[in-house]
């Protein structure tokens, strides 16, 4: 019985449901010790001097002073500091420049300067560290910094003309703050010495071959490492750079102490410490005509990276293709920077920059509307990119595009007409917002990974061996159903590897939406190789007569796509889900608290592999994406998080979350397996716009988010 | 100290002071029982004490002396709630899993879907938007009420 389609048992259900399954800080090893980062307290400065003491009694002047790290020692402490790095003391990403302990210079708050460990965390934390500074003048503003981290350039068309021609310009600058993740469980890694002089790290990760490439740098080239993925608490894009930095740490302390040594984040450090959602700056300029026709888009994007590169200029990227929404235009211009600020580096997060540039445009969109005078569904239904258009970067769209039917099921579905004009003068609203995620890397990316995938006959089955993360989202499960049918055997028959870099393939790192879509599709082929082979036996009847075997596949994007890395041209990407929410709420006019009533989600992925988690990814991103609308609000002082704990930076809880309709629609894509596209990030993209555009129709002028009610109490009425 | 563990008298040397999260983990090693915040926000830490759900990482031990605590290993691997949690998806990632069931376990007979939002509404999930774990809790509930080996405690 085929198992693509059906709602199959989870492979993690049992053990997460009865407790046993084993996150990284339930992992205990002989004679572990616990590891701890000494961070900078100023933003941007020079360290002078350090002054150590142990519970009072213990002071030395100087961290170089031998006599002070013997004491350390006898105290039973380890410690580190940049000097113990036998490699590169650089974190491995796409450039060169972040460190994993800093040397001199501290760029950000809360930036690694030293590591301890010891087997008592009471002892371990009662230890002090002063480090005094040379403070210089920090930079906040990504608009008012000069470091420019990266530029992106979309052109299409010619601008300037066709503004100079559109009977209308509509402009307008919109804000989003930064974004924590709050994966339930924090960033935490386990480093543990091997009897073969290696070292094994056992972690929370969403890309364990990031870690391998991180500690390569870090420890040589030549280095032992491996790294073994442990249950996973959540990661929404937060463990997929980060963890290199902690591993990277964990891997210092237990080469030095010869033991292993543990590093669990409590929530504020992890809060603290780690990557968070861009904070963006994004403006339009829009020429359209009476008729509603948009001619130009004119998009300056702006970006708060932080004081390191780390993934900006790929959120960016992402960010910028995703800019002028699900919309034509003959005339496109969108030019995306990614600054330096004295922050900790923002990173990955569900979603990689559109669901920034999306609000911005889709709110926009509702502005064009009112100005023109024109319903806000029936200028969507206008410009909607429809298959044969092309979108910024020039790429021409398939017949996979759904723009048009996911927002005409949505208007259907909530009767949106009917209830935008009920609602009108009340304290209820509805809003919309149409949009779209490209599944897999950006252009050229997943040629350059190379990604591949192995399957091990078994003696019952197939074993699945591939370095892509279980991290909720459902990849064993998944990834098994599509083996599964393709080889004609029973899903349970499928067994699945914990990832551990010595023993699986580099599938490509857990992010973009490419889990199902791209990784799905080389067990597709590794599976057909398989049965190939198998010929009418069956895998176990195979392995008794002959034994095991193993089929290994790359990644072969589809012949068709071209796009170019330096004039931004191209197929971006290879296909794109499709998705429209309905935001429907209810304000209080005093207080400006919003409820939301009920978030209808139209979305469009290829095909749901298994719906019920398919449905569990619409439903927990939409969430997200409720949260970053309406309570999720990272302050910022003296470049820290300043509300680095789950009471004060609050995410929503089963009161805040609204009855959900969620409807899953089909347009596969044809080099797909089964015709799946990706969906994880897609959901992220739309409940934001959707609630604001609710909030325009209430008739609050609202351009920024979150959209708190102290927000809220500022914006203009109209 | 004495207190009643899962249906066993256990005597435990550890801090009066010590979090009781932390006992149930490292001095007798059941790690079920999960750490999020550390400050009783997301109810990942769950447990019944005396049958009522509380944060563990609020409770020091000494409050637990000769009361009795169930932890998610409590309920064995056979509970139905634990099948409707895994027939409805209502575990993605799974660490707020076991704090989640803890929480639910104590619902009343025929609970409305307002009942169980606010059973719920001191634990944290971040993956799931909660519809499943709606749709897992009601259906336990509407199928089969729990074995009194828990319920009654």
């Amino acid at each position: 019985m085929p198992s693509v389609g059906q709602n199959v048992s989870r492979k993690d259900g049992i053990g997460k449901a009865t407790g046993r399954a084993q996150y990284a800080d339930d992992l205990v090893f002989p004679g572990m010790l616990h590891g701890r980062t000494i961070r900078s307290t100023i933003p941007h400065g020079r360290i002078r001097s350090t002054t150590i003491s142990i519970h009072s009694g213990f002071r030395t002047p100087d961290h170089d002073d031998a006599s002070q790290r013997g004491s350390l020692a006898r105290h039973g402490f380890t410690f580190v500091s940049h000097r113990d790095i036998p490699g590169r003391n650089v974190v491995a990403l796409i450039e060169a420049d972040q460190p994993f302990l800093a040397e001199r210079d501290v760029l950000h708050q809360a930036e690694p300067i030293f590591l301890l460990a010891h087997e008592n965390v009471q002892t371990l934390n009662a230890l002090t560290i002063e480090i005094t500074y040379d403070t210089l003048e920090p930079v906040f503003d990504p608009e008012k910094s000069e470091g420019v981290l990266k530029r992106i350039d979309i052109v299409k068309g010619d601008v300037e003309f066709a503004l100079a021609r559109a009977d209308v310009i509509v402009e307008g600058t919109y804000r989003t703050g930064h974004q924590e993740h709050v994966y339930i469980e924090p960033n935490g890694v386990i480093a543990v010495p091997e009897e073969d002089g290696g070292i094994a790290v056992y972690g929370s990760v969403q890309c364990p071959f990031y870690v391998i490439k991180a500690l390569k740098s870090l420890l040589g080239d030549d280095a032992k490492v491996r790294v073994i993925q442990t249950e996973t608490g959540g990661g929404f894009g937060g463990k997929e750079e980060y963890p290199s930095i902690l591993a990277g740490h964990a891997v210092l302390l237990a080469r030095k102490s010869g033991r292993p040594v543990k590093m669990v984040y409590d929530r504020v450090e992890d809060m603290i410490a780690t990557t968070k959602r861009h904070p963006s700056i994004v403006k339009h300029r829009t020429g359209v005509m009476r008729d509603g026709r948009i001619v130009a888009m004119d998009v300056d994007v702006i970006l708060d990276g932080g004081a390191y590169v780390t993934l900006s200029p790929v959120v960016l990227s992402r960010g910028c293709i995703h800019a002028a929404g699900a919309y034509r235009c003959e005339n496109t211009r969108i030019v995306g920077r990614a600054m330096f600020t004295n922050t900790p580096p923002n990173g990955a997060f569900r979603g990689f920059g559109a669901p920034q540039t999306e609000f911005a445009v889709e709110v926009h969109m509702d502005r064009i509307a009112e100005q023109l005078g024109i319903d806000p569904v029936e200028l969507r239904r206008m410009n909607a990119l429809r298959p044969g258009d092309q979108t910024a970067t020039g790429q021409t769209l398939r017949d996979d595009t759904s723009a048009l039917i996911v927002l005409d099921e949505a208007v259907k579905r909530t009767d949106f007409h009917r209830k935008r004009a009920e609602y009108k003068g009340t304290n209820k609203a509805i809003g919309l917002s149409l949009f779209y995620h490209g599944s897999g890397f950006t252009g050229s990316g997943e040629r350059h990974l190379n990604s591949k995938a192995r399957l091990d006959l078994t003696e019952h089955g197939v074993r699945i061996a591939v370095g892509s993360t279980e991290i909720g989202q459902g990849t064993r499960t998944m990834h098994a159903q599509i083996v599964a049918d393709t080889l004609q055997i029973p899903y349970e028959s499928v067994e699945v590897a914990q990832p551990d870099t010595s023993k699986v393939a580099d599938s490509g790192p857990t992010v973009a939406s490419r889990t199902c879509m791209v990784v799905g599709k080389i067990l597709e082929e590794c599976a057909l190789d398989m049965r190939a082979k198998l010929g009418s036996m069956t895998p176990g009847q195979y392995y008794a007569k002959h034994g095991s075997f193993s089929v290994e596949r790359k990644y072969e994007p589809p012949d068709w796509i071209e796009w170019d890395d330096h004039t931004y041209r191209g197929d971006a990407y290879a296909t794109f889900a499709w998705g429209c929410d309905v935001a429907e709420l209810e304000i209080d006019p005093d207080t400006y608290e919003i409820k939301p009533i009920k978030l209808t989600a139209v979305q469009e992925f290829g095909r749901p592999i298994h719906p019920a988690l398919a449905k569990g990814q619409i439903e927990g991103g939409t969430a997200q994406g409720l949260g970053y609308a309406l309570i999720e609000r990272v302050v910022m002082k003296d470049g820290a998080m300043a509300n680095a704990q789950l009471t004060n930076y609050v995410i929503p809880t089963t009161l805040d979350t609204p009855a959900m309709d969620v409807v899953m629609l089909e347009n596969r894509y044809p080099d797909g397996p089964f015709g799946a596209k990706g969906l994880g990030e897609l959901p992220m993209d739309g409940p934001a716009p959707a609630v604001v555009n609710a909030l325009r129709h209430y008739g609050l002028d609202v351009r920024e988010l979150p959209a708190t009610p102290e927000l809220l109490a500022t914006c203009d009425s109209l | 100290m004495r207190f009643a563990l899962n249906g066993h008298e256990e005597d435990v040397d550890a801090h009066p002071a010590a979090r009781l999260l932390d006992v149930l983990r490292v001095e007798c090693g059941l790690t079920g029982t999960k750490e999020g915040c550390g400050e009783g926000e997301c109810g990942a830490c769950t447990v019944l004490i005396d049958g009522a759900p509380v944060c563990s990482c609020l409770v020091p031990f000494s409050q637990v002396e000769h009361a009795h605590v169930i932890t998610i290993e409590g309920l064995g691997d056979d509970h139905p709630l634990q099948h409707r949690f895994m027939d409805e998806v209502g575990a993605q990632c799974g660490i707020c899993t076991p704090g989640m069931i803890m929480a639910a376990l104590v619902l009343g007979k025929n609970p409305t879907l307002d009942d169980v939002k606010t059973a719920l509404a001191g634990n944290l999930c971040r993956c799931t938007g909660y519809g499943a774990i709606y749709r897992a809790v009601l259906k336990w509930k509407a199928g089969d009420e729990s074995p009194p080996s828990v319920e009654s405690e």
